[in-house]
């Protein structure tokens, strides 16, 4: 039976979450409203919230100064291109953890995520002079591979706990049916595990997209995504903070748009087998 | 063509031995049946036919070419399995149109098979619906719809109408025989109800923690069970079985006898009880005897509505021509 909830707690429930939920919103909010004021207006104090000349000065000078499409191409090239990559290699490596695991699997899951647990900086050094051997610096396919390789154990453990969920007889079907591995792959279990699957590129593009320290630290100006487009506008002098969120804003707008549009599906995706 | 032969088949997982070496040879076009209690070893079996499981040791042949080594795919075998295990994403056609896709065939022969498949399974209204759609012997008809049309070498059933309610088991039950019947190709079919195996097979295999304890025509293992496992397994309700002074009267450690073999009289009879429990079924009646002395309780089966209720005194005549011999190592006496 369902436990009976009244109006009045219903109401205070909502209050609580959309105070939360604006609290979490706040930072992302206030850079937008920054990026409509003028630079003195965003240093004053106190702050001004909504009383103020709204201006698009900031965005104009912006989009004048640098080419923001060539940021934004690199940002689309860099976070699709590791996110579909790392799918590609992840879809058998969690078919054969989720399907055939060994003694050692569990221990291997482990040990993939324990590698997220390493400081990115640790590894600095030796991924930069790997590059600079390779003459792969600032090259999107070099970071294509280095993000693929930094978000893979997060898109091999989703695929493995999506995976989990379909039963194997299904899949020793197929295998009675005459499929091969490679069809039973791409026509039973693939299809099966859409949702799972495209919450995982979903959540990787966005971990893709809003990477900073390897994309900051192993570009200059061919490859430099949208967060290097920020970073520019970051000053020692901290006299450009409208510009900067002006910049900001435009760097989050497309992910912001995409996550709004596909919600549901990230949510379903992130509480999948936790709720059946 | 399906005949299959086991030959000094073992499987362990890990230590755990659970097919001791087995020989076994299933004929072309017949109709076997694995049969034992939960955890006997008998999907186990089933699975290494299939190759969905490695066999440790041994050979298994099909249609007299070693398939030990072979892929599932390539052994020509149809499983059915006990969820069904449909496609949920394709619909009714296309779930049954896999096995032909997978073979490569023309899409016109796809459609005339299929289209004969769901003829015969009674399936063309259903053809685009998706599994979820339908109801449990819908999907089990999908299920065997998708094994019988690339005409396999031989069908697996890893009991397939465990999921039926009763009525709908029945009736499968007749389709799965008459199926048979038609199509004359090899099954192998897996089940722990020996009602079951009793009423479809042509021949039995009663296995017991990876070991076959008899293989034979299902009134052969009636009439002479090998060994007292047996005796007690095929036959609802189960064989009687007496052990002490009344077994060492006929020479043996223990004897059994069938509920249907005991008659029940008005007076008089070998043997007399007090009724425990009494199943009236209108055709039969069946008694739980305690008191006789001989077991803790002995069950009988009358013919017909016979009208003692709990506590009655009964008197009891068992057949002797009925009465079964086991040694003491629990083997028939011939």
């Amino acid at each position: 039976m369902a436990r009976s909830v009244t109006t009045q707690r219903k109401t205070i429930n909502t209050t609580i979450a959309w105070i939360i939920g604006l609290l979490i919103f706040f930072p992302i909010l206030w850079t937008i409203l920054t990026s409509f004021k003028t630079e003195a207006q965003a240093i004053s104090d106190p702050p001004l919230f909504l009383f103020f000349d709204w201006t698009t000065e900031n965005y104009s000078t912006v989009m004048e100064r640098s080419n923001y499409g060539r940021f934004l191409w690199n940002s689309i090239i860099i976070a699709g291109g590791s996110t579909l990559l790392g799918i590609i290699i992840a879809v058998p490596a969690a078919w054969s953890m989720a399907f055939v695991p060994s003694k050692r699997t569990k221990d291997i899951l482990l040990w993939m995520l324990s590698t997220k647990m390493l400081p990115a900086v640790g590894v600095l050094y030796p991924i930069y002079l790997l590059c600079i051997r390779l003459g792969v610096l600032d090259n999107r396919v070099a970071l294509v591979i280095i993000l693929m390789l930094i978000n893979l154990p997060i898109i091999v453990w989703m695929l493995y706990t999506y995976f989990r969920e379909i039963p194997g007889e299904i899949l020793e079907a197929a295998r009675m049916d005459g499929a091969t591995l490679k069809e039973e792959i791409l026509y039973v279990l693939t299809p099966m595990a859409i949702p799972g699957i495209a919450s995982t590129l979903l959540l990787n593009f966005i971990l893709a997209w809003n990477e900073a320290f390897w994309t900051l630290n192993l570009t200059a100006a061919q490859a430099a995504p949208l967060t290097a487009f920020i970073a520019s506008y970051s000053s020692p002098e901290g006299l450009f903070y409208a510009k900067l969120s002006a910049a900001s804003t435009m760097a989050i707008a497309p992910i912001l748009i995409l996550g709004w549009f596909s919600q549901k599906q990230l949510v379903r995706g992130l509480t999948f087998g936790a709720v059946k | 063509m399906g005949q299959i032969e086991l030959k000094q088949v073992t499987k362990s997982f890990g230590d755990v031995q659970v097919i001791p070496p087995l020989d076994l040879t299933i004929k072309d076009g017949e109709f076997t049946v694995f049969v034992g209690p939960s955890g006997c070893g008998k999907s186990t079996l089933l699975r290494l036919i299939a190759g969905l499981e490695d066999i440790t040791t041994g050979h298994i042949e099909i249609d007299g070419s070693d398939a030990t080594d072979v892929v599932p795919a390539r052994r020509g075998l149809a499983m059915v399995f006990q969820s069904y295990a449909l496609y949920p994403h394709m619909s009714v056609r296309k779930n049954i149109a896999f096995p032909l896709k997978m073979a490569k065939m023309d899409q016109a022969e796809i459609d005339k098979r299929v289209d004969a498949a769901a003829q015969v399974l009674n399936l063309a209204d259903y053809i685009d619906r998706r599994p979820g759609q339908l109801s449990g012997g819908q999907r089990q008809r999908v299920a065997i719809g998708r094994a019988i049309v690339r005409e396999p070498a031989a069908f697996l059933f890893d009991e397939p109408l465990s999921n039926l309610d009763a009525a709908l088991r029945v009736g499968m039950r007749m389709e799965i025989s008459e199926l048979h019947k038609k199509l004359a190709t090899t099954m192998i079919y897996v089940t722990h109800d020996q009602v079951e195996a009793m009423t479809m097979a042509d021949k039995i295999v009663v296995l017991q923690a990876g070991v076959i304890e008899q293989v034979g025509s299902p009134l052969e293992l009636y009439r002479a069970p090998r060994n007292t496992f047996v005796a007690g397994f095929i036959g609802s309700p189960r064989m009687n079985l007496i052990t002490g002074e009344e077994a060492a009267k006929h020479d043996a450690h223990t004897i059994g006898i069938r509920p249907e073999h005991i008659d029940v009289v008005e007076s008089g009879g070998t043997w007399q009880g007090t009724v425990g429990v009494a199943e009236h079924l209108g055709s039969d009646t069946f008694f739980h005897i305690h008191n006789t002395g001989l077991a803790d309780t002995l069950t009988v089966r009358a013919i017909g509505d016979v009208s003692l209720t709990h506590g009655d005194k009964i008197h009891l005549a068992p057949r002797a021509d009925e009465i079964h011999r086991f040694d003491t190592a629990g083997l028939r006496i011939a």
